[in-house]
């Protein structure tokens, strides 16, 4: 790997989005929307005495959906089409390395992720008034990871896609049960053994455990378990994304 | 075989097959170093499968692939053998100078080599618009010249006149001719025969196989022919009827 040609890369990658007005407005502004809806949602819901709002319970949760699901099409869709375009096959008859162009992507979007996930927790708390226990520091550190992790997923995911319909179509199979099994609508504890075991294997139960801890503690100690796995399963979706680059093909 | 120090491509028995078919069954060919050759045949004869097996880009189900005396897609080639694909492949939201720095940096050309190329295929005027701006035309030049940043050795490059107009053909044309008295060799396939006339030598391919190899006074003179359309035609005739005596 040389670090110049992922940084090239990265730069790159960052140059077109920039110029995509679109794709702008689904990272930066939708998210804030979306939250929006949901906390104008909750407005006419009243607290249970000495409990949370509806909003600071349910809030946490979601936010860290959007980002999961946000970039994972982005980047999916991004990378399919650079190897549609014919100039995935020109950068593989180049000296780059796979994990170069790669990392590349991973890192301009996973910029993006971050900027994005600083934002949706920033505007939660300090414009929708989010009443959150644990420290935001944390809680930002969990949904950029979350958004990391759709950004990985997505340039996995589109390596096992041949057009940018079936890269659309991993979204269901990849991400929907996800939102199920994390533990969003009920505790991952009072699932059925069977779907506690599934929702162990994956990614997004670990975000979802760790702001779960958040909104109960106020010290960030007990999430660094989750932490870790969180990052295993971006380094192994990024690792599946280099394997299965190929220079060869049939 | 492929040691010559003179030859910049050589292939022996290669073969490959795509799915079910057998695209090139046992083809074998030589090109020197600092020539211009056409790769001429209709469309379906195996010319962009040599190109992509040449570059590295290819399965190949047998035979061996030596470019510059080194294994065909080998990872000291990758800087010094240029590929273009039939499609124009640029990033169109970008421009083309922007391209051209990016591609500049992956192969490691000095930072000047952008606006050098851009002079060669003469869109030093364009450069800073956005691709997806840009005519046809125009696009296949920025493809091409993304292929020149790092001045490769060996240029591969597949139908890059194909659909342009007459003036603008030969004026790629004309890029080539200097490329290649510059050093370098260049293969350039194209399904019009007629283009036959401005190379240096000429690999006629049919069905996956060569029909005919040589220059074009050559190729002329054993078909008993005028033009490189009437060469192939007789080629083909001839490769038709043995087949049915067989």
């Amino acid at each position: 790997m040389k670090p110049q040609l992922t940084g090239a890369t990265a730069l790159r990658v960052l140059t077109q989005i920039r110029r995509d007005k679109r794709t702008m407005a689904l990272i930066i502004v939708i998210p804030l929307v979306l939250l929006t809806l949901l906390w104008w949602m909750f407005q006419d819901v009243p607290a249970m005495p000495g409990k949370p709002t509806p909003f600071d319970s349910v809030g946490p949760g979601i936010m860290g959906l959007f980002p999961l699901i946000v970039m994972f099409l982005i980047t999916s869709v991004t990378t399919l089409r650079e190897r549609q375009s014919g100039t995935m096959e020109r950068l593989m008859a180049s000296p780059a390395r796979r994990a170069d162009i790669v990392l590349g992507y991973a890192l301009a979007f996973g910029l993006l992720a971050a900027v994005q996930g600083a934002l949706v927790v920033a505007y939660s708390v300090w414009v929708l008034r989010l009443d959150f226990v644990g420290p935001i520091w944390a809680l930002m550190l969990i949904i950029v990871l979350d958004a990391i992790l759709g950004t990985a997923l997505g340039l996995a995911a589109s390596s096992l896609a041949r057009t940018e319909f079936q890269a659309l179509q991993m979204m269901p199979a990849i991400i929907l049960p996800q939102l199920l099994l994390a533990g969003i609508a009920i505790d991952r504890s009072k699932m059925p053994h069977v779907l506690h075991w599934i929702s162990d294997a994956l990614p997004l139960s670990y975000a979802i455990d760790a702001i779960h801890y958040l909104s109960k503690n106020a010290s960030a100690s007990g999430i660094w378990s989750q932490v870790v796995v969180l990052c295993a399963f971006i380094v192994g979706a990024l690792t599946l994304g280099v394997a299965t680059l190929r220079r060869r093909t049939g | 075989m492929g040691k010559q120090p003179d030859l910049a491509i050589s292939v022996s028995h290669l073969r490959v097959i795509r799915g079910a078919n057998v695209v090139l069954p046992d083809l074998s060919l030589d090109i020197p170093r600092g020539a211009l050759v056409g790769l001429l045949g209709p469309s379906g004869a195996g010319k962009s499968t040599l190109m992509r097996a040449i570059v590295g880009a290819q399965i190949v189900a047998g035979g061996s692939i030596t470019v510059l005396g080194l294994p065909a897609g080998s990872a000291p080639l990758r800087s010094r053998v240029g590929y273009v694909t039939q499609a124009p492949s640029v990033y169109m939201d970008l421009s083309a100078r922007e391209n051209l720095r990016y591609f500049a940096s992956l192969v490691g050309a000095p930072a000047t080599d952008p606006q050098r190329v851009l002079e060669i295929v003469g869109l030093a005027k364009d450069a800073d618009r956005p691709v997806n701006t840009l005519s046809g035309g125009q696009l296949t030049r920025v493809s091409l010249s993304v292929a020149l940043v790092g001045k490769p050795e060996v240029l591969i490059l597949d139908e890059p006149t194909v659909g342009l107009d007459p003036v603008l053909r030969r004026d790629l044309w004309k890029v080539f001719r200097g490329l290649a008295e510059g050093g370098a060799t260049l293969v350039v396939s194209s399904h019009v025969l007629d283009e036959a006339t401005r190379c240096d030598r000429l690999i006629i391919m049919r069905n996956g196989g060569v029909l005919a190899d040589g220059t074009l006074p050559e190729i002329l003179a054993a078909t008993k022919t005028k033009d490189a359309d009437a060469a192939f035609l007789a080629l083909a005739d001839r490769e038709d009827a043995k087949e049915k005596a067989a």
